[in-house]
């Protein structure tokens, strides 16, 4: 029982194994096709993992199996927006897949095996940890892709996400070891200390940064290491991309704090420069070639190589500002990017996928309420304000001027002058195009909700947005120990 | 404040709050229901900003009605607003307009009027923001947020080019604003952390980063204005834009470019702004006299007055950069006078567009027959836009030529040339609209004004003459401040 309550900062993780577990065999048993059971029981195990972490939060940097595992302010946050971010996707996506007979027991299992996957990332703090975290994420991301097995795009995205992913793992293996053979250690603290020292090899350290950075560039999605975003977010069901496209991404930050601020500050000056030229690429190849896409999936597949272009100036800028301004930016991205996928699903019916841009066209016609949260977003990812992602831009920008970043900014700002262009066209499809069909579109009511909520959330966040950015520079300062 | 109410605060969100219940009308069938809506909430607005204006204290040039709170403390920005004898104008001019373009667009627009008439209103209070804001993020977001209504205007009610015009107007504004923001956030770190504009009047900034931070700030004042070569939009966002659209962008938009001139680049970076008044200057007058003869040649009304707006602004600029009071004074007073005036052209042009659905000048010829009472505003709106004397428009024009030949007798010759060129484009046009015999079917069959065109008019009407006599009650407000701010110029930050 003493050593059971010793591990009470990794809880959740475990009440959501045992769940996780428990629900397949409920599945087996339901006889409902419409799993609204199994469904209901998803909801409340994210409920519940909410509970239990925000119970067993504690002051302070708690670690835990022999420092494999670390709970602090930062990994709570972000393990609470993941639930967050899952759940909402559970809702927009349950009508979508249960009209394409994907609402299956197998499917609300692999979701929670991603979150699970993200969670251990998120509170990784040995190399070990975090690999097996990332690999329980994509692994499960892998199959969910494939999950439509009838479908040629869904299996050859899958087929391509799996090649590429693996190659990207094999990276970061390769630099993890070399990182092992300079440091003698897979403790993140341990090779922050080691580091420190000056006892490891420097080249063999500097080479390692490299193959780590690479691996790093992969799970994001920053250029040049991009090539599988736009065909897995354009085959993969939307409901797959929604999940792909959306809580990975705070994992994948926390992934990117625990090494490379974490593990291996000291060699700040070398990361930041490859950083720097990884954020300039994805900016300026992101936002030109969404230009030319006429698949509204597609072109949110590249926004997203913009965006995390745009995360990565905030890390390298460094400090609580830099990385408290890439975590506001990631957080802030995911609630984005969860309205702009929704929409899609809202859209689409039965055998028919709303995923072209000219299936926008008039919607202010057909709907001006879903028309106008649209514009919100639309407008939000283009850094307009009063919307959030205006917030988000800005404080990234601040950090980067702060360190002196002043040729970075401005090509910041020139390529989201670029990336405006693409949302504005959304917006001209919506309200100064006539619709292609009068269909009316079908909306349950959770979902429809869900949507206001969301929208507005843009909006609000928007005008008020002082509360989520303390939260994220007072997580990332007591987790990361800076001053 | 008077007696602890926050008027600035009820002057920005008033008109918003009556756009969002407008917006709740929603269909259609509701339309009656919108209007009327809307017209009170835009006479409301009006009512509200004139304690602005009888309450103000003419002898000071520090922030009245100051209001301030925090707002996102960790970046320590503050929902900061005031107003001083240089933005208080504005706010009464543009609240003054937003009435008049809710009734200009009464009968004519038909399709989605809730959606039009609120998007004036959440513009009206956004654009009353600008003006009020002392804080530069607050101003940043004021800034923004106006275009999407605008863009909205435009690409939903405009004419036929009008997806190309909304999307030109919306980027070519975007980009200035963007290098506008690198230069705020530049000014935020130099400052210590302060987003307060008036922090960053004082503080000394070395010259190479004040030519920065003048040209950034010249990015998004300039195409805003717009100056020579950044114009281009202009001309087809008011071709495109419905009537009430074009209204608002020459009154108002326009002006906020220019005021954005004396609220930023000119005292953030005086040195800055000394010695680059040559490349200014030299801008204000290609502005005036080549687009003067760019408008010459134009065969649509409204391109003709849209580049005659531009050139008018042209002398905006120069009286702004020649730094002596007639110049700055008549500046703004030319400000004022070209909302009045391009705003009643282009309610004219309206007018004849909802009869004849054409704006070329060749469609018309001999309108005066059919429209005597039209014709006759028309005249004094077309007068006013030339320039003469007893109109609002001679006030402005004649003090900004006298600052001019104080600094540089070219300077004034060139920009003189502009009553000759002026009275030549509009007066022309004016004559081939009006005069003549009847040309058509179209215009034979013209109906002369209804009481509510009759009703806008004659305020302008009023308006434009009273300022032209007496200008005293306009030019008293902003005198103090102009005379502080060129006190402020002259000294050197450096």
């Amino acid at each position: 029982m003493s050593y059971l309550s010793t591990l009470f900062p990794a809880y959740a993780e475990i009440f959501l194994l045992v769940v996780v577990s428990l629900i397949m065999i409920v599945d087996l048993f339901t006889k409902n096709q419409n799993r609204t059971v199994t469904y209901l029981l998803v909801q409340f195990t994210l409920l519940g993992c909410s509970l239990i972490t925000v119970a067993t939060h504690q002051n302070g940097i708690v670690h835990l199996f022999n420092n494999m595992f670390v709970d602090d302010l930062m990994s709570d946050v972000l393990k609470l927006l993941s639930y967050l971010a899952v759940s909402m996707m559970l809702v927009y996506s349950r009508t979508y897949l249960l009209a394409r007979g994907l609402f299956t027991g197998e499917f609300l299992a692999l979701v929670l095996f991603t979150l699970m996957g993200m969670m251990v990332m998120i509170s990784a703090s040995n190399f070990i940890t975090l690999y097996l975290g990332l690999e329980l994420l994509s692994l499960s991301l892998y199959a969910m892709v494939a999950l439509q097995r009838d479908s040629a795009t869904a299996t050859e995205a899958a087929m391509k996400y799996f090649i590429l992913g693996a190659l990207a793992s094999g990276l970061l293996l390769y630099g993890m070891s070399m990182l092992y053979g300079a440091t003698g250690s897979l403790d993140v603290n341990a090779i922050s200390h080691a580091i420190q020292q000056g006892v490891a090899n420097k080249p063999l350290l500097v080479f390692g940064l490299v193959f780590i950075v690479s691996g790093l560039a992969f799970k994001l999605g920053a250029v040049p290491f991009h090539m599988w975003i736009p065909d897995v977010y354009h085959g993969a069901p939307t409901a797959m991309t929604m999940l792909i496209g959306t809580a990975p991404k705070l994992a994948a930050f926390a992934f990117t704090m625990r090494i490379l601020v974490e593990g291996m500050q000291p060699l700040m000056m070398h990361w930041s420069s490859m950083l720097a030229i990884l954020a300039v690429l994805s900016m300026a190849i992101g936002n030109i070639t969404a230009i030319s896409q006429t698949n509204i999936k597609r072109m949110f597949a590249y926004s997203t190589i913009a965006h995390m272009g745009f995360l990565l100036v905030g890390v390298l800028s460094g400090g609580i500002e830099g990385y408290g301004s890439a975590m506001f930016y990631a957080v802030i991205y995911v609630l984005m990017s969860l309205g702009g996928f929704g929409m899609i699903m809202l859209m689409s019916r039965e055998g028919f996928e709303a995923d072209s841009l000219n299936d926008f066209k008039g919607l202010n016609q057909r709907s001006p309420w879903l028309a106008f949260m649209m514009l919100l977003l639309m407008f939000s990812m283009a850094g307009v304000p009063p919307t959030e992602g205006f917030n988000a831009k800005i404080s990234v920008l601040n950090a980067a001027v702060q360190e002196g970043h002043i040729p970075l900014v401005v090509m910041a700002v020139l390529f989201s002058l670029i990336g405006a262009f693409y949302y504005l066209r959304i917006v001209k499809l919506m309200y100064f195009d006539a619709p292609e069909s009068h269909e009316k579109i079908y909306m349950q009511p959770d979902s429809s909700l869900l949507i206001s909520i969301n929208g507005l959330a843009v909006l609000v966040l928007g005008i008020l947005p002082g509360t989520l950015m303390s939260v994220c520079a007072v997580s990332v300062q007591q987790s990361l120990l800076l001053q | 404040m008077i007696f602890g109410i926050p008027l600035l605060t009820i002057a920005i969100w008033l008109p918003i709050i009556f756009g969002v219940l407008v917006l709740a009308t929603g269909h259609d069938r509701n339309a009656p229901l919108a209007r009327n809506i809307a017209l009170l909430g835009a006479v409301l607005g009006f009512l509200v900003t004139l304690p602005l204006y009888t309450g103000f204290d003419k002898m000071t040039s520090s922030m009245q009605f100051v209001e301030m709170h925090n707002w996102i403390p960790r970046f320590n920005i503050h929902y900061h607003l005031g107003v001083d004898g240089i933005s208080v104008l504005f706010i009464l001019l543009n609240s003054f307009f937003t009435p008049l373009v809710v009734l200009a667009g009464w009968k004519v627009i038909e399709k989605r009027v809730a959606q039009y008439l609120a998007a004036f209103l959440i513009m009206s209070g956004l654009v009353n923001g600008v003006f009020a804001s002392l804080d530069a993020v607050l101003f940043y977001v004021f800034w923004e947020a106006m275009l999407i209504p605008m863009f909205i205007i435009i690409g939903v009610w405009g004419g036929p080019n009008r997806v190309y015009a909304a999307v030109k107007f919306f980027l070519y504004t975007l980009l200035g604003s963007l290098l506008m923001l690198v230069a705020l956030l530049y000014l935020y770190n130099q400052s210590g952390g302060s987003f307060e504009i008036l922090d960053y009047h004082q503080m000394a900034i070395p010259m190479t980063a004040q030519i920065l931070v003048f040209i950034a700030f010249f990015m998004a004042f300039s195409v805003k204005v717009p100056m020579f070569p950044v114009h281009t939009w202009l001309p087809d966002a008011h071709v495109e834009a419905p009537t009430g659209g074009s209204v608002v962008l020459a009154a108002i938009m326009l002006k906020v470019g220019a005021y954005g001139f004396l609220r930023f680049s000119m005292p953030i970076a005086p040195d800055a702004s000394h010695s680059l008044s040559g490349v200014m200057i030299t801008l204000s007058l290609i502005a005036v006299v080549y687009i003067g003869l760019v408008a010459l040649t134009q065969s649509d009304m409204k391109k003709l007055v849209a580049y005659s707006s531009i050139s008018h602004m042209g002398f905006v600029t120069l009286g702004f950069f020649i730094f002596n009071a007639y110049g700055m004074e008549g500046a703004l007073l030319q400000m004022i006078s070209h909302g009045f005036v391009a705003g009643a052209l282009f309610l004219c042009i309206g007018v004849l567009y909802d009869r004849v659905h054409s704006r070329q000048i060749v469609d018309y010829g001999g309108v005066a027959n059919k429209m005597p009472v039209f014709a006759a505003f028309f005249m004094l709106f077309a007068m006013a836009n030339s320039g003469l004397p007893g109109t609002s428009g001679f006030v402005g024009e004649f003090l900004v030529i006298m600052g001019s030949v104080k600094a540089n007798f070219w300077f004034a010759f060139l920009a003189a040339s502009t009553l000759i060129f002026g009275a030549a484009y509009t007066l022309w046009m004016y004559k081939r609209v009006i005069f003549g015999a009847v040309a058509n079917d179209h215009v034979a069959h013209l109906h002369d004004i209804n009481w509510r065109e009759k009703l806008i008019f004659t305020i302008l009407a009023v308006s434009v003459l009273v300022m032209g006599i007496y200008p005293l009650p306009f030019s008293d407000i902003l005198h103090t401040s102009v005379n502080d701010l060129l006190v402020h110029l002259a000294r050197s930050k450096l």
